[in-house]
């Protein structure tokens, strides 16, 4: 790594690095360490005795059915909110990066739900979908549909998807405008040159040229979905009803909290940890790609 | 751009338009609902135009709280969430300039050592090490306080990146007149990196004070006193109470007051948000 160690002071740069390490040791180092150690410990049930036990707590996880339920369900989860709001952050990135009057406007509209917490927008989609007086729920209810995000697992998970795909269009449309904005408009106009429609075009040149964005999107939107939405399952659903919303997250946010089982629990914080090790590292490896690219 | 279209641009507009639909429609609808009488929300029959209720509702909402549940009000959930957001982002940013200043600028014995332990810490999200991080807050009895909220959250590898890098860019010729000059490291920093760094700071600020503002994990799990409560764990409880018994206009209005801070510094600083969302996250 370069530097411009320019300044050569003994005690000055330890000074001015000391409260981040000292943050980070205390409220990062240390409970993951704590995390990993307890997943190796089984605590009788009073707490009284501690007993090393290798990898039993994971392997007593991976015998549990709740915890492939949660896996599955995380996993159709972050497939639908992965596609949907990276197809419709795309589809309106693609119209803005259009020379139309307005798009400042349109632009303006759409970064607000990124400024929407997602337990607030939960809130907010829940009145529209609550049945009995939400206006999407009656008129759902009026063309037939049975719908009840309370007793229905589909339904709950639907809503979820929805809130979770909301909260997420934004930040997507601003990093598709960015990357459709990079490409160079001498490339598109030679195809078009060459007689290709505006679709061709899109699908043989301008997609795959987008791709360093899509791929990283997708790292981003996979991370978010995994980790960033436990406010809007715990807002609207609370991993209802019968564990049909309860994702890998929310299951060690509700196992942690019931207390019952610390060594399982800290297993499932340190799988999710892996994945997250996992996820950055893919991101990074793509990052520098695109540096030497 | 490329050729003449037939159908003019009236299919971006019209996808465009339908897109900030789909994304106004709920908050335009939040609004609404805070203007009407709770029995005509409850009955379904909302109108899509503003009722008469706005002041009542909000002034319950925010001042006085609500007879019918033992709901606080709202106004000092927005104190907390203010102190809180503004603490998170003046933190984060303060240590992280210091510490990118270190490692930039200075050649120390372990140097490498603190760049990646800095580094890593983007690899443990608060939600994996949830409970032991609640743990040693309570151990430093740091429960239901604003130290609690805002600390273990301010350590960020991402704003020390993105300070790094921007020191990286600055021309070595400019530390050495200033050297020349005479100063100090100190006066370096103050004189001339700090003024060249304030754009950079006003975009990290938006992200981080809307980062901070939406937490909703953490402040959860350390908040167990009313008064500590910030907004967007407040209005879970409006609407927690026995589904009937929900305040719908008030639960509306505090989600219109949680969202409407965010919302107006991301739209008034559309710039430096964009700058900074692009700019963090590379």
């Amino acid at each position: 790594m370069e530097n411009r160690a320019i300044f050569s002071n003994r005690l000055l740069p330890y000074l001015l690095i000391l409260p981040q390490l000292a943050i980070s040791l205390i409220f990062f180092y240390w409970p993951a360490a704590q995390a990993l150690w307890q997943s190796f410990l089984v605590q009788d049930a009073f707490g009284l005795s501690t007993e090393f036990v290798w990898f039993e707590n994971y392997i007593d996880l991976l015998k549990t059915p709740e915890y492939y339920q949660a896996i599955s369900i995380t996993f159709v989860f972050s497939l639908l909110v992965v596609f949907f709001s990276l197809a419709i952050g795309l589809l309106l990135a693609v119209m803005a990066n259009r020379n139309i009057a307005g798009v400042q406007i349109y632009r303006t509209f759409l970064i607000i739900p990124y400024a929407v917490a997602p337990a607030v927008a939960s809130v907010l989609f829940i009145f529209m979908f609550q049945p009995g007086l939400g206006m999407i729920a009656r008129l759902l209810q009026r063309n037939g549909i049975d719908w009840n995000p309370v007793l229905n697992g589909t339904h709950a998970m639907i809503l979820i998807v929805i809130v979770a795909v909301w909260n997420q269009i934004s930040y997507n449309f601003l990093f598709f405008l960015a990357g459709l904005q990079s490409i160079p408009k001498s490339v598109i106009e030679a195809a078009a040159i060459d007689g290709a429609r505006p679709a061709r075009r899109f699908w043989t040149i301008i997609f795959p040229l987008l791709s360093p964005t899509t791929f990283f999107l997708i790292v981003i939107n996979i991370t978010y979905a995994f980790f960033n939405t436990l406010g809007i399952i715990d807002t609207a659903t609370g991993g209802g009803p019968n564990g049909a919303t309860q994702t890998l997250v929310y299951k060690v946010f509700l196992d942690g909290k019931a207390g019952s089982d610390l060594g399982g629990s800290a297993a499932q914080s340190v799988i999710l940890m892996i994945i997250v090790v996992v996820l950055t590292a893919i991101q990074f490896r793509y990052v520098e790609k695109k540096v030497h690219y | 751009m490329v050729e003449h279209r037939r159908f003019g641009n009236l299919l971006p507009h019209l996808v465009l338009l339908a897109g900030v639909i789909v994304v106004a429609f709920p908050v335009y609808l939040a609004i609404i609902a805070s203007t009407h009488d709770n029995t005509v929300i409850a009955n379904g029959q909302m109108p899509l135009y503003p009722g008469g209720h706005a002041l009542e509702t909000y002034w319950k909402t925010i001042v006085s709280g609500t007879g019918k549940t033992t709901r606080q009000p709202v106004g000092a959930m927005l104190l907390n969430s203010l102190i809180m957001a503004v603490g998170i982002a003046v933190g984060k940013i303060a240590i992280s300039i210091i510490s990118a200043y270190a490692i930039v600028f200075f050649n120390f014995r372990f140097r490498m050592t603190a760049f990646w332990t800095i580094f890593i810490t983007l690899m443990l999200p608060v939600e994996v090490r949830i409970f032991p991080t609640y743990k040693i807050t309570s151990d430093l009895h740091m429960l239901d306080s604003y130290s609690g909220l805002i600390l273990p959250l301010i350590a960020s590898a991402t704003a020390t990146l993105l300070f790094r890098q921007f020191f990286m860019t600055i021309p070595k010729e400019l530390v050495e007149a200033s050297k020349m000059d005479g100063a100090g490291p100190m006066k370096f920093f103050w004189d001339t990196l700090l003024p060249l760094s304030v754009t950079n700071i006003a975009a990290l600020f938006v992200i981080l004070f809307i980062y901070g503002w939406n937490q909703y994990l953490w402040p959860l799990l350390i908040t167990t006193r009313d008064d500590m409560q910030t907004i967007v764990i407040g209005i879970k409880k409006i609407i927690d109470v026995h589904d009937a018994l929900t305040e719908w206009s008030v639960a509306m209005a505090t989600a219109v007051l949680a969202m409407l801070p965010p919302v107006a510094v991301v739209v008034l600083m559309q710039r430096l948000f964009v700058k900074g969302l692009i700019e963090t996250e590379k």
